[in-house]
């Protein structure tokens, strides 16, 4: 299907941004490759794909049973085979934070995990952190103060801090932390640049991001 | 990715000897070998995944000292409350490491052993005596602003990318293993890692096989401890010099002080030289000056990476004026 034809045909129905891209380029891709490229492309020789192994996950409290290549990433499981697309792939090598979901409350890079090595572990991804129709406080906050311009970073910015308040939370230290012994951490700025320093923003939304995460922690922002 | 089998390891010796079968690797965290698999430096043919051993306790030794299991989460050790209180410097050292997301994951054992960041090293369009022996270190004429000064060799001039080591090496730390038989094995820190010589592909003292389970910190030494880690950004980098420094002085005379340094050498690098140096010594600059002398005697730069020599001068002299002044 040609680019010209493909959007003449999104024109006749009413579509959201999200089914276009989930059905469209999905769809396009499926046409193309087979299923195990797309879990762990390249296949670069000509080797049979190994075994598919069974996983169990709960993903935003619910069950799922997935058959996968061994090779697929946890992102590459939540994003072509559930459809869960929050999470993004940015570099796919753990440097640029967009894939961060929580694994039983903690904050992980998806793209640097097997989905099989999480057989029977619970995970969220900012699909799963509203209460039906009324935000989490943090993507609420993330919105009120604008804490994102092109919105490529920001399902795992919200996620990193959420998993971030966790972690402060439970009196863990951070790089600039001065006295390593205080059992309680004071979140100022400084404190919240450094534990955010794995996702990163190419708009630099970054005061914004910090101020709505000081809201959402309950500070004065 | 290359194909491999996925086995989940019930034991340390299940694991050990899964691994020591060619083409077996060991999955911990896998923040280093997922990276490196998915651009083909690392094609194992199997992979052992032992995240489900029990080997992520901290406990206390009868010495007075820590055992850290091989799978105690770099997040957790930085924030257990007896690492914070009498090994501050390993604290410091695993927070100036990576993410807070990669923290989340990275392992005791994993991190000892994750692999050079050489540019060289992981691209496999370029030669690399690491990667393919016998080809050619691309980096010694090539783009070497993050390589060693210390301990390289005309086949590799790659640093060891971690700072949780850096610490452990100033600690004396010993690394626990098991193998295929269930017989252990101590190694001092300062024989786990190689310098490359002539061999670089061969990187520890681990035979095939010999999996790390735990690591022992003895009873905390006496003085101030700090590490200091000077990179590109202020965080999120790695290291282009780090110091991890315990020192023990009063009233401006040093007792004794212990350095290991990171972003220097293939390993984390201690200088018995320089610690001589400050043995029963004023606490000023000619002192200072005196240790950095005696850590960079044999340092040797390659171009791009020549201003480690005065840097790593100048962050010394620093961090052992902070830790002196009463």
């Amino acid at each position: 299907m040609d680019e010209e034809k493909f959007h003449t045909r999104l024109d006749q129905i009413e579509v959201t941004r999200r089914t276009v891209i989930e059905t469209g380029t999905t769809a396009l891709l499926l046409t193309a490759l087979p299923r195990a490229a797309l879990a762990a492309a390249p296949l670069d020789d000509n080797q049979p794909p190994p075994p598919p192994v069974t996983v169990e996950l709960q993903i935003n409290g619910r069950p799922y049973s997935l058959a996968l290549d061994p090779r697929t990433t946890l992102l590459d499981a939540l994003r072509e085979h559930l459809a869960l697309t929050g999470p993004k792939k940015g570099c796919d090598h753990g440097q640029c934070g967009a894939c961060t979901v929580l694994i039983e409350g903690r904050r992980i890079n998806s793209c640097l995990t097997l989905a099989v090595m999480h057989d029977g572990q619970s995970i969220t991804t900012i699909e799963g952190l509203a209460d039906h129709e009324s935000l989490h406080p943090m993507q609420s906050a993330f919105v009120e103060h604008d804490g994102f311009q092109c919105g490529y970073c920001t399902s795992g910015q919200i996620c990193s801090a959420i998993g971030m308040l966790a972690e402060s939370q439970l009196g863990m230290p951070s790089y600039v932390t001065e006295n390593l012994n205080q059992p309680a951490v004071e979140l100022t700025d400084a404190e919240i640049r450094e534990r955010m320093s794995g996702n990163i923003c190419r708009c630099a939304a970054y005061p914004n991001i910090v101020a709505a995460i000081k809201q959402a922690a309950g500070m004065s922002t | 990715m290359r194909a491999f089998i996925y086995h989940r390891a019930d034991s340390p010796v299940h694991a050990a000897a899964a691994a020591i079968q060619p083409g077996g690797k060991i999955i911990a965290g896998g923040t280093n070998l997922l990276d490196l698999m998915k651009l083909q430096v690392e094609t194992p043919s199997s992979l052992i995944d032992i995240n489900r051993l029990p080997l992520d306790k901290i406990e206390e030794t009868p010495e007075g000292g820590l055992r850290i299991g091989a799978l105690v989460r770099n997040s957790d050790l930085a924030a257990d409350s007896r690492v914070r209180q009498h090994y501050g410097v390993l604290s410091r050292a695993l927070l100036a490491g990576a993410s807070a997301q990669l923290r989340n994951k990275a392992t005791t054992g994993g991190n000892l052993l994750q692999r050079t960041r050489c540019y060289y090293f992981y691209d496999i369009t370029k030669p690399c005596n690491k990667r393919k022996p016998g080809s050619v270190c691309a980096a010694l004429a090539g783009f070497n602003r993050i390589h060693a000064i210390l301990g390289t060799s005309e086949q590799c001039i790659a640093t060891h990318p971690s700072d949780m080591a850096v610490a452990m090496r100033a600690l004396d730390a010993k690394v626990e293993t098991i193998n295929d038989s269930g017989e252990n094995k101590i190694i001092p820190i300062a024989e786990l890692h190689r310098l490359p010589g002539k061999t670089p592909e061969i990187e520890t003292s681990l035979s095939p096989g010999e999996i790390i389970t735990a690591v022992t910190l003895p009873p905390p030494p006496p003085g101030v401890q700090l590490y200091r880690k000077v990179r590109d950004r202020a965080s999120y980098a790695f290291a282009l010099v780090s110091v991890a420094a315990i020192v023990d002085s009063a009233r401006g005379r040093i007792r004794s002080a212990r350095l290991a340094f990171g972003g220097l050498a293939p390993k984390p690098w201690r200088s018995p030289q320089a610690e001589q140096e400050l043995v029963d010594a004023p606490a000023n600059t000619t002192t200072f000056n005196a240790a950095a002398e005696a850590v960079l005697k044999d340092a040797r730069g390659f171009g791009d990476n020549d201003f480690k020599i005065p840097l790593t001068r100048r962050t010394l002299h620093r961090v052992l004026d902070e830790m002196t002044r009463a």
